[in-house]
């Protein structure tokens, strides 16, 4: 709680420096010259974020589109679209190339992690559970009592923190995904090797947990997760955040009363600060949000014909 | 030519030999004492030495010399000359004349027997001078042994011998009803001729040989040994190899029976002409050209009746004689074919092939007289018949497909009136490996419709003996696939391995009839699956739910299939040790793809399945644990989701409210704000 501009998964630190070195400069012009004024936004996600973020839609939508291929290669789609992938065997390396993406992601993500600790000088108790933790605790449970209580209108809307529960459900969620699918996608991947101390059964047992957890993931994904944080009707179309790293201060304000308010507290605020993207940035980013989106819908659509019309 | 023949006949003139004979005559009646004995052949030489001694028979001066040193010579010649002249015996000299006829039946009564029922016998019976006797053919005192040389008789004088009388030009060919013409010269030309004449081979036949000696008839007897019913036997004294060979193409009983409609050795090798090459035949060829030559002869319902012999003479019948396949003719017609009354029937020659012909489908239809049977000439043409060997000929491998197309293409009379399961057969079969192999490689030896439908005992596969009825279908394809069909037939599903009631797969189950594909090709590959599904109906299920199932599903060729690993004609049951998925063998099996496997990896389930928590406790739950931790998710993120989706409305349009308060009441700030929010 003392070292606030110091907890787990804030920008990174150059960023912020340079956020702050440029806030004056920019409030100083902004009084000049009142027609290029532009509001300054808040960085919630460094570049290194929004770049992992980046590589885990691509090789996420790579694996689920080569995966579910295999998996309802009973419908007539499957075997069209491995025939647009390039055939059985292309979408097997595209598979594999995405899951080594994948890995490198997790582990990027994992040195970050560490360090970010390092850097801070963090202990591990901080880390883990500071205020700005991602492991979920007991004001989470609390605020998940509100939340529900405010979907009953029986309670305020809570005052969310940097990472709200559902937040951290797909953090963790993302983290289990990775392990499992990981785990017996490797197996999978080297079932020689593996079956010199496993079973052979177990790559039948493998299979399906692979199969399964991949649907529940890429279906979990696509509805749910689409809608908590980028479909929600409040932020329809699209929240952008985990794209252009930035959100307004106003957004900040009215989501995140509970992080709005510590780091004015603690007079930070003006270091999290920075010029949004240009344009041309934006649009770019929107294409790019906008397919991801799309591909993932497909394939929501696919899983729900191949399993409800044409399951075996 | 018959300079080496003393003619005993040829008058002797001269008054001389008239009075000798008289001197003689008085000289026997003068001595008294040889009355009393038989007279000695010294004693009858004593006259008949002299070579003037003449008789007159009617209007014919004879010599009655009689050389004594050519009868000491002779066969006869330990015999007296009253053996013969035995109206002598006992008689004085100089005896009586005329001397009554020597009978030679006396001691060849057998010979004289035929002769006299022969037609030569016969004719002289009637008094025909031209009738020729003992005496005519074997001399009368200088008789030879028939093993002498100079025998008349001997084999190589016997055609000069009948050919003083049966030689062009002689009154007997002349004057006598003989059909046949140039008797001698064309023997002489013959094989038979050319053998004995030339070559001076003895056992070559002769006049004789075919005629008899004695018991010589005209064809039209019965008895003759040139009838048609017994010309067979009579060429087989010799040609005994010859006719095992003919008989296997002419039917025995057949032969026996209705000699008159099957050619016999001399409607092909024709009398006194025999070659060992065939001889075009005289009656037939040419003088039915003498009307079928033209273009415009048509039969009473309009079909043409020309013949082109340019056509017949490239084809596989250009040494075979009109009349030998329009049998039935009789060449002493003007009209030589007017008693004809059945349709060639190839079966003549073609015997083996026409039983086959007629058990088959085909020839069941031509029984019932049916209008779309096909007869052989269908297939097979009729004048321009050519081998199969032959590119041009339309049962050439190449060609066939095109010809049983005529009936067999979808449309036509055949595929209309077919019941089964196979059809577009010309199109798939054509697509095949086979049609590929025959038609485009042009491989002569690839299988082409008659490899296993056979050429003439076409049956439908339900015939127990038809070449394709499934029990015989590995040994059909086992012709040209023998190594094959030797795995196979070791194999579960070989039905003299597995004894059930249940139908067993044969080749064109997995394979088809007769679109077969290379076994190394993707569709084949792709389809094998279901193809070992339509009977493992729920073990090819299992396959699918796997990976190697769901990768072929995908269109994955080099995936393991399920002749990958339980082989392709060699299946044997997982138990049995053969088999490639024994203990012994399993993990070679699986290293055929998986290089370094382990006896723990081919624990792999490669027909599991999540659905029998008996089978695979351990896949149900894992199943199940996962559907469960799926749809607890599911409906935990579904429920907050929807949720919050009200609120989340009321949210926006509150925010919009806000906005547009906030609007009215700073417009300046407001356009800057604006964009930004809408980001």
């Amino acid at each position: 709680m003392q070292d606030g501009s110091h907890e787990l998964d804030r920008p990174m630190q150059h960023e912020r420096e340079a956020a702050a070195a440029e806030a004056p400069a920019g409030v100083a012009r902004a009084a000049a010259v009142p027609v290029v004024a532009v509001e300054r936004e808040f960085v919630r996600f460094n570049r290194l974020h929004r770049t992992l973020h980046a590589c885990m839609i691509v090789s996420f939508l790579s694996l689920a589109t080569t995966g579910l291929t295999l998996k309802f290669s009973y419908t007539k789609w499957a075997v069209v679209l491995s025939r647009l992938l390039g055939g059985f065997q292309t979408a097997g390396y595209i598979h594999r190339f995405a899951a080594v993406i994948m890995f490198g992601t997790f582990i990027t993500h994992l040195v970050d992690l560490y360090r970010s600790k390092k850097r801070g000088q963090l202990s591990w108790r901080s880390l883990l559970f500071g205020p700005d933790t991602l492991i979920p605790n007991r004001q989470d449970f609390h605020e998940f009592v509100a939340t529900m209580k405010w979907f009953l209108h029986l309670g305020p809307r809570p005052r969310y923190g940097r990472w709200t529960y559902w937040e951290k459900f797909d953090y963790f969620a993302v983290f289990w995904g990775i392990f499992i699918i990981g785990c017996t996608g490797l197996t999978l991947w080297f079932p020689v090797f593996f079956t010199r101390f496993l079973p052979g059964s177990f790559l039948n047992v493998a299979t399906i947990i692979h199969s399964d957890e991949a649907l529940l993931a890429t279906g979990f994904i696509f509805t749910v997760h689409f809608f908590n944080t980028h479909l929600r009707p409040e932020k329809f179309p699209m929240d952008t955040t985990i794209f252009t790293g930035r959100m307004q201060l106003a957004e900040l304000k009215r989501d995140k009363p509970r992080e709005y308010e510590a780091l004015v507290a603690r007079g930070e605020l003006e270091e999290h600060l920075a010029e949004p993207h240009p344009d041309i940035v934006v649009r770019t980013i929107r294409v790019f949000a906008w397919t991801a989106l799309a591909v993932g819908f497909c394939i929501v659509v696919w899983i729900i014909y191949a399993m409800l019309f044409a399951y075996r | 030519m018959s300079a080496g023949y003393r003619v005993r006949q040829a008058p002797w003139p001269g008054i001389r030999r008239i009075s000798w004979l008289f001197l003689y005559v008085f000289i026997f009646f003068l001595s008294p004492s040889w009355a009393a004995d038989t007279p000695s052949n010294a004693d009858c030489l004593a006259c008949h030495d002299d070579k003037s001694l003449t008789t007159k028979r009617g209007a014919k001066t004879v010599s009655l010399f009689v050389d004594g040193k050519k009868f000491a010579s002779s066969i006869h010649s330990s015999l007296s000359c009253t053996s013969c002249h035995a109206s002598l015996e006992g008689k004085d000299l100089p005896h009586d004349t005329p001397v009554a006829k020597v009978n030679c039946g006396t001691c060849h009564s057998s010979e004289a027997e035929l002769h006299a029922k022969s037609l030569h016998g016969k004719a002289a019976a009637r008094g025909d001078a031209l009738a020729p006797r003992c005496v005519n053919c074997h001399g009368n005192h200088d008789i030879l042994p028939a093993k002498d040389r100079r025998s008349p008789v001997a084999p190589l004088n016997v055609p000069m011998l009948c050919g003083k009388c049966h030689r062009e030009g002689t009154p007997v060919q002349t004057q006598r009803p003989i059909e046949q013409h140039n008797i001698v010269e064309n023997y002489s030309e013959s094989i038979h001729g050319e053998g004995l004449l030339r070559k001076g081979l003895v056992v070559a036949p002769n006049c004789a040989s075919c005629h008899t000696p004695h018991s010589i008839l005209p064809h039209t007897d019965p008895n003759s040994s040139i009838a048609r019913k017994n010309i067979a036997a009579t060429c087989t004294k010799c040609h005994g190899l010859i006719e095992q060979v003919h008989r296997k193409t002419i039917r025995g009983e057949l032969w026996e029976k209705e000699a008159n409609v099957l050619p016999a050795c001399i409607d092909c090798h024709q009398p006194h002409k025999i070659r060992n090459v065939f001889y075009t035949q005289g009656m037939a060829d040419a003088d039915c050209q003498r009307c079928h030559a033209d273009e415009r002869l048509k039969a009473s319902d309009g079909r043409s009746l020309a013949v082109h012999a340019a056509e017949l003479a490239a084809s596989r019948h250009a040494k075979v004689a009109c009349s030998q396949c329009h049998s039935e003719v009789n060449a002493s017609r003007v009209r030589p074919c007017e008693t004809i009354k059945k349709k060639v029937d190839c079966s003549s020659c073609h015997a083996e092939v026409a039983q086959q012909f007629q058990r088959s489908k085909h020839g069941q239809l031509l029984a019932a007289n049916d209008p779309n049977a096909p007869t052989c000439k269908e297939c097979h043409g009729t004048h321009a018949v050519l081998g199969r060997q032959n590119p041009a000929s339309v049962t050439f491998p190449t060609n066939v497909p095109t010809l049983c197309a005529r009936c067999h293409r979808e449309g036509q009379k055949a595929a209309m009136r077919y019941t089964g399961r196979q059809h577009e057969i010309i199109q798939h079969y054509t697509e095949s490996i086979h049609g590929k192999g025959l038609l485009k490689s042009g491989l002569t030896v690839t299988a082409t419709c008659t490899s296993c439908h056979t050429a003439h005992g076409v049956l439908p596969r339900t015939d127990p003996d038809s070449t394709v009825n499934p029990r015989n279908v590995p040994a059909t394809c086992g012709k040209c696939h023998h190594g094959i069909q030797e795995q196979f037939v070791e194999s579960i599903h070989s039905v003299s391995v597995t004894k059930t009631g249940q139908e067993l797969p044969v080749c064109s189950d997995c394979h088809t009839a007769h679109s077969i594909r290379r076994a190394d090709e993707d569709g084949f590959k792709l389809e094998i699956m279901d193809r070992c599904g339509r009977c493992h109906a729920e073990i090819a299920k299992t396959y699918f739910d796997t990976y190697h199932g769901k990768v072929s599903r995908l269109g994955y060729t080099k995936t393991a299939k399920c002749y990958d690993c339980h082989g392709a004609h060699d299946i044997q049951k997982v138990t049995d040790p053969r088999s490639h998925l024994s203990r012994a063998n399993v993990v070679a099996t699986c290293q055929k793809c998986h290089a370094d496997a382990t006896r723990r990896f081919a624990g792999y389930l490669t027909h599991a399945t999540h659905h029998d928590p008996k089978k695979y406790p351990f896949l149900f739950w894992s199943f199940w644990g996962m559907t469960a931790l799926l749809l607890g998710t599911f409906v935990i993120g579904g429920v907050h989701t929807l949720l919050w989706l009200p609120r989340a409305v009321e949210m926006r349009r509150e925010l919009r409210a806000e906005e547009a308060r906030e609007a009215e009441g700073n417009p300046p700030a407001k356009p800057a704000e604006d964009k930004n929010a809408g980001r």
